[in-house]
């Protein structure tokens, strides 16, 4: 059918649209949105299915021909991306049901998440720059709305602040988009990368990627313009911490990704050494506030910082193994963050609080919590059989293939800093006497683990039988080494 | 022509950025409005300022003038509308239940959560 990519799209904004008639019926609000977000991923799965067999899936909106209308284009990454982002966010739709309160749900929380659903699977799938900042713009809405539900002060507090960074960095991303337009006069990706060929990248396109660098930078969160991130991810309760963490810096990561491989690839010299300088600069922050705070969701939320890191040193490095294992690792950062916001949730609203010296000996109440927080850990800092292994074995392979070893070093050494500043969480809170904090016992945690305990068993399954996925990542990366595949499957050359 | 919107446009993202750098909470939106302002002058003239008449097919010109500017300027508009809107609402509702405007007192502590 060939109409299966903009599933992921259409069912969450139609489902989103429907949730606004019975805000108030919570029940059926949370039927469907499960029900929904389910055919979602069934939908996300099929695509990679399709697009194993038959390669790029194309889709000209309103039958327009490539460069003229509006084209969605899902490749191999994209289709593996809109899949990941359906499953984390149907964990924590269901994590939610639980967790959330009466209040929140009342005020259309199901009908926002689909909206941000909606935003994150259309910047995922979209070929055209300026649709890619509506989409942009979707997803940010949604996540002003899902910061503030609730209106507690610190939400009002760093919402005001979360704000004005977007939409700084969204009028930045319209003038890029005015800068490239007057340039090369097209808004379609795949005509753009082949304008940009044709005059083979004068200066003025090497200062737009380095704006371009500084927009999704922003929205991801590298070195310089991380700040706004600490505060802002402090603030909402953990289902819409861990849909944030897991998917909105990291479309700002893939937008690096795509514009970096498929636009500016002709003078790597210059901005290929700055998104490699600026990335092992976001890994030593990362690394050193996340073993300088006591608290559990300032040493998660500075974990994604250092992964976003990790990710763009791969991607600076523009060889197979550097670009293969940032997608590999993309993936599985996703789901290890979701897990681990979600887990911090439970153990918050165990303890009630989110100081790690105020209780220990958790085990002896929780025992598959902790074990289940243990595997986590260890997927995130990158032991064998588990998801993180092959990402950051691949990214420092490609580190050093291209003769950075500083950076490569840099990026395994990074791994040791993540797994300290968890084990620590895990050594404190979980072992030691059980006597001295405040346990509460009667938070259903056997019903909040259930969605986490999925996402780690595919965050296993990830790790453990990397050598079948290995199979989908490498069609993600032939795109990303040859753009000519990308131009050739939108304007049919 | 394109230079004088230039020097406008620079004009108005100097005024902004000063604006955004300011204490109180109302300056900054005035900042963000005349931000965007900026921003979509500058998607005009980006795309040219060449004089032709009005992208309207019964006019029957030779020359019309680029309409993809104006529409992705239409198409930022709303969305900035609408951003202002929500950030507006959200100002006066930070005003109500922290009691300051000032951005610089808005910070966490022991007794204010």
């Amino acid at each position: 059918m060939i109409n299966l990519l903009i599933l992921p799209i259409i069912i969450p904004l139609l489902t989103a649209v429907i949730l606004m008639f019975f805000a108030k019926k919570v029940v059926i609000q949370r039927w469907i949105s499960a029900i929904s977000l389910s055919g979602t991923l069934i939908a996300s799965l099929i695509l990679i299915n399709k697009i194993d067999h038959d390669g790029i899936q194309t889709l000209n909106i309103g039958s327009w021909p490539a460069p003229f209308g509006i084209t969605l284009v899902s490749d191999m990454l994209s289709a593996l991306l809109v899949a990941t982002t359906s499953l984390i966010a149907l964990c924590s739709v269901i994590y939610s049901f639980y967790s959330i309160g009466k209040a929140r749900e009342n005020f259309y929380y199901y009908s926002i998440i689909q909206f941000l659903i909606v935003g994150v699977n259309g910047a995922f799938t979209t070929g055209d720059i300026f649709n890619m900042f509506v989409f942009f713009e979707v997803m940010l809405m949604s996540s002003y709305v899902l910061l503030v539900i609730g209106g507690t002060k610190i939400q009002l507090r760093e919402s005001i602040k979360y704000i004005l960074v977007n939409v700084t960095s969204s009028a930045l991303f319209v003038i890029t988009v005015g800068y490239l337009y007057s340039v090369v006069g097209t808004l379609n990706m795949a005509h753009i990368s082949e304008r940009i060929a044709e005059v083979d990248q004068p200066a003025i396109l090497t200062v737009i990627a380095v704006l371009f660098l500084i927009v999704f930078g922003l929205k991801g969160a590298i070195f310089p313009l991380y700040f706004w991130l600490p505060g802002a991810y402090y603030a909402p309760p953990a289902p819409v911490m861990a849909l944030f963490g897991a998917l909105l810096t990291k479309v700002g990561v893939y937008s690096i990704m795509r514009t970096y491989t498929l636009f500016f690839y002709h003078d790597t010299g210059f901005t290929h050494e700055i998104l490699a300088v600026l990335a092992l600069l976001t890994v030593i922050l990362g690394s050193i506030a996340a073993i300088a705070y006591k608290d559990i969701k300032k040493i998660v939320i500075y974990n994604i910082i250092i992964a976003i890191g990790v990710i763009v040193y791969g991607i600076a490095m523009m060889n197979s193994d550097g670009l293969s294992g940032a997608v590999f690792y993309l993936v599985h950062d996703m789901i290890i963050k979701a897990v681990l916001f979600l887990l911090v949730g439970i153990i918050i609203a165990i303890t009630g609080s989110s100081d790690y010296r105020k209780y220990s000996g958790l085990i002896r109440h929780y025992p598959i919590l902790g074990w289940t927080f243990f595997i986590a850990v260890l997927a995130l800092a990158g032991i064998p059989p588990l998801s993180g292994f092959v990402g950051k074995l691949l990214i420092a392979s490609g580190g050093f293939a291209a003769g950075d070893a500083v950076g490569a070093l840099i990026i395994l050494l990074s791994s040791l800093f993540v797994l300290y500043s968890l084990m620590r969480v895990f050594l404190n809170s979980f072992w030691g006497d059980p006597a001295g904090s405040s346990v509460n016992k009667d938070i259903p945690v056997g019903k909040l683990l259930i969605p986490v305990i999925a996402l780690v068993v595919v965050a296993v399954f990830y790790g453990v039988c990397s050598e079948w996925i290995n199979g989908y990542i490498i069609q993600a990366t032939e795109v990303l080494m040859q753009p000519e595949i990308y131009i050739k499957a939108v304007l049919n050359r | 022509m394109e230079i004088l919107m230039s020097i406008l446009i620079g004009l108005l993202f100097a005024s902004a950025v000063y604006l955004m750098l300011s204490k109180s909470l109302l300056r900054i939106i005035i900042g963000t409005g005349l931000l965007s302002h900026g921003a979509h002058l500058l998607l005009l003239t980006m795309a040219g300022l060449k004089r032709g008449t009005v992208p309207l097919l019964g006019e029957e010109a030779t020359n019309y003038t680029d309409p993809i500017p104006q529409a992705l300027i239409l198409t930022a508009i709303v969305i900035s509308f609408g951003v202002t809107a929500f950030f507006l609402v959200l100002a006066y509702r930070a005003y109500q239940e922290l009691g300051t405007d000032n951005i610089d007192e808005m910070r966490g502590s022991k007794n204010n959560d």
